[in-house]
């Protein structure tokens, strides 16, 4: 049976707005009504601009407080009406929806972003650093256009001072003084080192960036079971239901986002899908 | 002392033998931010590895100045011009964190590989795929991935 919260969109307050990036911005949102039930790491919702539309978007941070954390990207009309919404702005929510990335059972942790694909990342970096005993190592790759594109600079600062955290950011094109890593992030991945039997990859960002790092880590040994990629197509009803988002034989609003590189291999690399 | 090239992964082609024969003949180079390695239309003399730290690749871009390219890190490897005739820097480099490498000189390192076509092979296979992994990964950044689609 399907919660009437999967259909129904929830009223969410925005408490926040952060500015990230010229053309990207994290919205704290708060309950108007009862909360969504908890989202998981690599989970979405379903935001509803008022008037506008709706899109899929996945939770970018995940507080204790029931509040939700959405980064939003400018691209389009629907959100661009919620990258542009201001503290008080209400806003419907439906979900969690989809699965969420797997990050137990594993020694090593490399994640690796680019673009804004950093957003569904950002619970997953905060998850393995509640829980850093569990982990061996943990490694973050985030690649970006430019400097000023990285979303969370403070907090990838952070991160990379203290935290136990190793963090490699790289920029395609530079700016001035940027002293950092150029070039893509499938090079630190050739390069660094790599436990390839304890390590699981969790991949997000254009698709032929997730190709090409899945394919420098299965060939350094990395089994494909263990590289997990999160895929985006046309989610709507977020149920299963309506077949917009529908991928081979995946449903990806149910049967992803998050999916395991063999099922996601074969699909990915045909044409139009 | 060379550190053990058991743990470069660019050298896993080779035989722990031929490492070891590459480690015999290299060299540790410690370098500090600001040293400039060398200039485009030098000759390309010495092999790199970088085991930690970081190198910049530039080029002069009239109007620009030094325009960086490509970043050198840990565990890969700075400069291909050695290896191929007419052995000289397409390319400048710039020490810009505390930087050690593992240094060749790059004719030895030729006579190695003429000497001992097993070494000579595994070497070049180990090149290839540096070079295959950069050549692949230039070609993504120009597909221009992270820019907005609006």
């Amino acid at each position: 049976m399907i919660p009437p919260a999967a259909w129904l969109p929830t009223r969410y307050r925005v408490e926040r707005r952060t500015r990230e990036t010229a053309d990207s911005a994290t919205l704290t949102l708060r309950p108007a009504d009862e909360p969504l039930a908890p989202f998981r790491p690599g989970q979405f919702a379903m935001l509803y601009a008022h008037g506008v539309g709706e899109v899929p978007i996945s939770v970018s941070g995940i507080p204790e407080t029931g509040d939700l954390v959405h980064t939003i990207r400018s691209v389009g009309a629907v959100s661009r009406a919620l990258h542009d919404s201001t503290p008080g702005t209400v806003l419907g929510v439906r979900g969690p929806f989809g699965t969420a990335w797997r990050l137990d059972g594993v020694d090593d942790l490399l994640i690796v972003a680019g673009g804004i694909g950093l957003a569904p990342l950002r619970p997953a970096v905060r998850h393995a650093l509640t829980h850093r005993h569990r982990y061996r190592r943990v490694v973050l790759v985030a690649g970006a256009r430019t400097p000023t594109d990285f979303l969370y600079r403070d907090e990838l600062r952070r991160w990379d001072d203290d935290s136990g955290v190793e963090v490699l950011l790289t920029v395609d094109q530079p700016g001035d003084g940027w002293t950092g890593r150029i070039g893509f992030v499938t090079e630190p991945l050739a390069a660094m080192p790599l436990d390839p039997g304890r390590t699981i990859a969790l991949l997000c960002g254009p698709e032929p960036m997730m190709r090409a790092c899945a394919g420098v880590l299965i060939g350094r040994g990395v089994p494909d079971h263990r590289v997990q990629v999160s895929l985006e197509r046309n989610m709507q009803c977020g149920t299963g239901r309506c077949g917009h988002c529908q991928l081979g034989p995946l449903l990806l609003c149910r049967d992803g986002p998050v999916v395991d590189y063999p099922v996601a291999a074969g699909l990915l690399s045909v044409k139009e899908l | 002392m060379i550190p053990d090239l058991d743990t470069v992964p660019l050298l896993g082609a080779l035989t722990p033998t031929q490492r070891a024969v590459l480690a015999g003949t290299g060299e540790l180079e410690t370098h500090r931010p600001g040293t400039r390695l060398f200039e485009e239309g030098q000759p390309a003399d010495r092999a790199r590895v970088v085991l930690c730290g970081c190198v910049m690749v530039d080029i002069p871009v009239p109007g620009r100045g030094s325009v960086a390219v490509q970043s050198i890190g840990p565990g890969e490897l700075l400069g291909l011009s050695w290896f191929v005739p007419p052995y000289r820097w397409h390319f400048g480099a710039t020490v810009v964190s505390p930087t050690r490498a593992i240094a060749w000189d790059a004719a030895r390192l030729r006579e190695l590989a003429e000497e001992d076509p097993a070494l000579g092979y595994r070497l070049s296979l180990a090149l290839a795929e540096a070079m295959l992994n950069r050549l692949q990964s230039t070609r993504l950044r120009l597909l221009d991935l992270y820019r907005n689609p609006r």
